[in-house]
């Protein structure tokens, strides 16, 4: 959808390669693709603005360093900026000095607040504590049935308070309160009905509910889908209520996040947690890093290659990346990598589990091929070990020879080591945190390479 | 160099206090240079229209500007008006209505966009024009999805098909059809569960119901409304795109126009897609949804 951020500036900066210092001028242009990608993100116009300036200035008479391109110079300064602004990662929910815990989830309607609610409850019974759920949601149709379903799918005790207080927000949460104190539940997560931000009576109803329960969090809720008025609902919410966390939902689709960016800007608030599903378990903690490399239009490679690291050998894994960045990536890696993706079901079942941004989207149009795996396999396996420590040395009489054990042909050989250059290359350059040209190249490229990358 | 940075070039000086509304930038303003461009550009982009339909527009009203064709800054709100008045009435169709009923209408979208409560305003909208509405219950997937769409059932007085969470939506719709033909109801509302319009496997399901549906009644869907919330920026074109790729959308509704945000990504959707607008939700209630108006919309784009 986007062009790549890195790719523009790439375009940009292709004359400036050894001119020594950024300059004023080249700035100039590269802070424009800069300012339009965050555009493109939804981040908001003002804080665009801001941000560009206070990029400038970070850039302005920087040596250019030798071992970067001016473009990875530039996208690396943006992307500090950047994470800087967003914060720190996982800042700890606060707890009350004497339990139990209120936390209240607000937001506009249909931000993902039960859900959130439903998710938040099971992240933190893990972490110890004993959540009671109570959803003042009196306004929307079976708002209060739909927690009270989550409630039971996953086992946490909810309020549901007597039928005379059906109508009645602030009855249910004293109602909740009595309730905590009584059963020793030393968390109580208050699910409240969507409202706009202009909807006085409805802002003044929080405000009364956040009087009698005082609060240790009050966690805003905000889809990442959200555009140019995040910073508009996100300061009246902190405004009239004081607001102490951000929620992110619906970051499972491509939406780029930028009013992530916005709302820290205006509330200063911390960003918490990620929605990342519709399922009780899909709330990940925040990461500055990994929402800045989406704003930025550069994929959301980290929490891929967490995930897949989850899924494998973390040791592995960081071998492998090691073994990248010192370009130390051999066939025989390669074929290693091969096997156990084979091992770990299928390749769409791994993206399934992902965010489908960037380039990431292309790859989902990719289907396991089995065949395709074990060919490559085969290929692999019929060369000598110095040839798989050194694609190099494979010449036009080895590869008849490779083809001819494989029981391939030299096509099927030729491409197989094109496929592994081209998958080096590009791991390399995500691990360095700079996709260059993937997103368009990796739609056309082949599986095995494909694969190869999963396992970044 | 596009029209954005020639309009910066040589522009250097930070503005405190961007003037946002369009009339405040023309009132008073005689010629046209680059600083009352630029304004338009944040009326525009502040307006979730998108950097590059605002580049477009502004570029349309630079090329006349430099051929002398606009003398006066006052002239400039009639251009651009014109502009997206244009681009909004181009895919203006009136909507499919089934030759012999029930007209079958789908609604879709990604998550919490307003999909349900649409389906309730617009059975009462139906309602009021005399017609019989059957609302089938399709998100079997959302945690109390079906007893939501069950208290709008309630509110109109009209029929509902339903089956257990969890069934096959598909298996839902095809009751409904057959459920709308036997009581020779005029329309289905067909409620769908929300979803990301990068899940193929979700958004497979809706084909499904689609061809479920045509089995039943030939040419049905007649209508796909895409419900779109008026805070999504500029992943609302993407969604348009999936959802039209995938279930053949025929209209969009706007919803949550009641709130500050403006819905300007539609500008880009039905430049590009030729989606009409049919509808825009302005509340909660039962009767807040109108037809879709495009003076006043665009009227409000640049309102503060
Ligand atoms: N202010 C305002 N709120 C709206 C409007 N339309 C829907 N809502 C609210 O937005 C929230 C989500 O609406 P739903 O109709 O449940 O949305 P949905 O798309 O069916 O949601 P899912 O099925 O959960 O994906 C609810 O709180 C609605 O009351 C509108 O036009 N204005
Ligand atoms: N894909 C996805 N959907 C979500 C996420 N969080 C919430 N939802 C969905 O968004 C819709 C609205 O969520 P809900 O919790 O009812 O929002 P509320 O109106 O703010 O309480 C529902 O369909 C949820 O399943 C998320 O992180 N990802
Ligand atoms: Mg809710
Ligand atoms: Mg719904």
């Amino acid at each position: 959808m986007f062009e790549n951020l890195s790719d523009k500036l790439q375009r940009v900066f292709k004359n400036l390669r050894g001119e020594g210092k950024l300059t004023s001028e080249n700035m100039d242009v590269a802070l424009r693709e800069i300012r339009v990608a965050l555009l493109e993100a939804d981040v908001h116009f003002k804080v665009v603005k801001q941000f560009i300036e206070s990029v400038r200035t970070q850039a302005m008479g920087e040596e250019v360093l030798t071992a970067l391109s001016p473009t990875q110079q530039v996208v690396k300064i943006v992307k500090e900026e950047l994470v800087k602004i967003l914060g720190t990662s996982h800042v700890r929910l606060r707890t009350a000095s004497e339990p139990p815990t209120v936390v209240m989830i607000v937001g506009l309607q249909g931000s993902g607040k039960t859900t959130s609610t439903g998710k938040l409850a099971k992240l933190l019974s893990k972490e110890g504590f004993r959540p009671l759920l109570v959803s003042v949601d009196v306004y929307r149709p079976a708002a209060r049935k739909q927690l009270s379903v989550l409630a039971h799918s996953i086992g946490i005790p909810i309020y549901e308070g007597p039928a005379e207080d059906a109508a009645q927000p602030v009855a249910l949460a004293r109602g909740a309160r009595r309730e905590a104190h009584q059963a020793g539940r030393d968390l109580i997560l208050v699910d409240t009905a969507g409202r706009l931000h202009i909807d006085e009576e409805l802002m003044r109803e929080l405000g009364e509910l956040k009087t009698l329960l005082n609060p240790s969090e009050i966690l805003f809720v905000a889809d990442a889908m959200t555009g140019q008025d995040a910073v508009k609902s996100a300061d009246e919410f902190h405004k009239q209520l004081g607001i102490t966390g951000v929620i992110l939902t619906k970051m499972d689709g491509d939406a780029r996040g930028g009013a992530a960016l916005s709302i820290r800007q205006v509330t200063g608030q911390p960003l918490k947690y990620v929605g990342v599903g519709e399922k009780v378990d899909a709330l990940e903690a925040f990461h500055p890093e990994r929402v800045a490399s989406r704003i930025l239009g550069m994929g959301d490679v980290l929490s891929f290659i967490e995930k897949v690291e989850s899924a494998i050998d973390r040791q592995d894994a960081e071998k492998m990346q090691r073994k990248l960045i010192e370009n130390d990536f051999t066939l025989e890696d390669f074929r290693d990598q091969l096997k156990q993706v084979r091992k770990l079901g299928s390749l769409e079942s791994l993206l399934g589990m992902m965010p489908q941004v960037g380039i990431l989207k292309d790859l989902k149009n990719v289907k396991t091929d089995e065949k395709e795996l074990t060919r490559v396999v085969a290929i692999i396996d019929s060369m000598t070990a110095s040839e798989r420590d050194n694609h190099m040395i494979i010449n036009g009489a080895r590869r008849r020879r490779i083809a001819k054990g494989s029981g391939t042909t030299v096509q099927d050989v030729n491409q197989l080591l094109k496929q592994y250059t081209q998958a080096r290359k590009m791991m390399k350059s995500f691990t360095g945190g700079l996709p260059g040209h993937l997103g368009k190249r990796l739609s056309k490229m082949k599986l095995p390479s494909l694969e190869n990358l999963l396992r970044g | 160099m596009s029209l954005l940075d020639r309009l910066k070039a040589g522009i250097q000086k930070t503005r405190a206090g961007l003037v946002s509304s369009i009339e405040d930038v023309i009132s008073g303003r005689k010629e046209i240079d680059a600083e009352l461009l630029d304004e338009l550009e944040y009326s525009l982009i502040t307006a979730d229209i998108g950097v590059r339909t605002a580049a477009d527009i502004l570029e349309s009203i630079r090329q006349r500007v430099d051929r002398h064709l606009v003398g006066d800054a006052s002239e400039i709100r009639a251009l651009i008006r014109q502009h997206l008045l244009d681009v909004l009435q181009a895919s203006d169709q009136p909507p499919r209505r089934a030759a012999e009923p029930p007209t079958v209408i789908m609604v879709v979208g990604v998550n919490g966009a307003g999909k349900t409560t649409t389906v309730g305003k617009l059975a009462y909208r139906l309602r009021d024009q005399g017609h019989g509405v059957l609302l089938c219950a399709a998100d079997t997937f959302r945690a109390a999805a079906i007893e939501q769409l069950e208290v709008w059932a309630e509110r109109n007085s009209v029929d509902i098909i339903r089956q257990k969470s969890g069934a096959d939506p598909s298996a839902v719709v095809f009751d409904s059809l057959q459920a709308a033909r036997a009581r020779r109801a005029d329309y289905v509302l067909v409620d769908t569960a929300g979803r990301l319009h990068t899940k193929d496997n979700l958004m497979a399901e809706l084909e499904k119901m689609r061809r479920t549906a045509a089995r039943v009644v030939p040419d049905a869907p007649h209508e796909v409304l895409l419900v779109l919330d008026a805070t999504t920026g500029q992943n609302g074109l993407e969604q348009a795109r999936r959802f039209t790729e995938s279930s053949g959308v025929t209209g969009i509704v706007l919803t949550k126009l009641d709130g500050t945000a403006k819905g300007g990504v539609v500008v880009a959707i039905t430049r590009e897609l030729g989606l009409p607008i049919r509808y825009i939700g302005v509340g909660e209630q039962i009767d807040d949804l109108l037809p879709f108006e495009p003076e006043k919309f665009i009227e409000s784009l640049f309102e503060n």
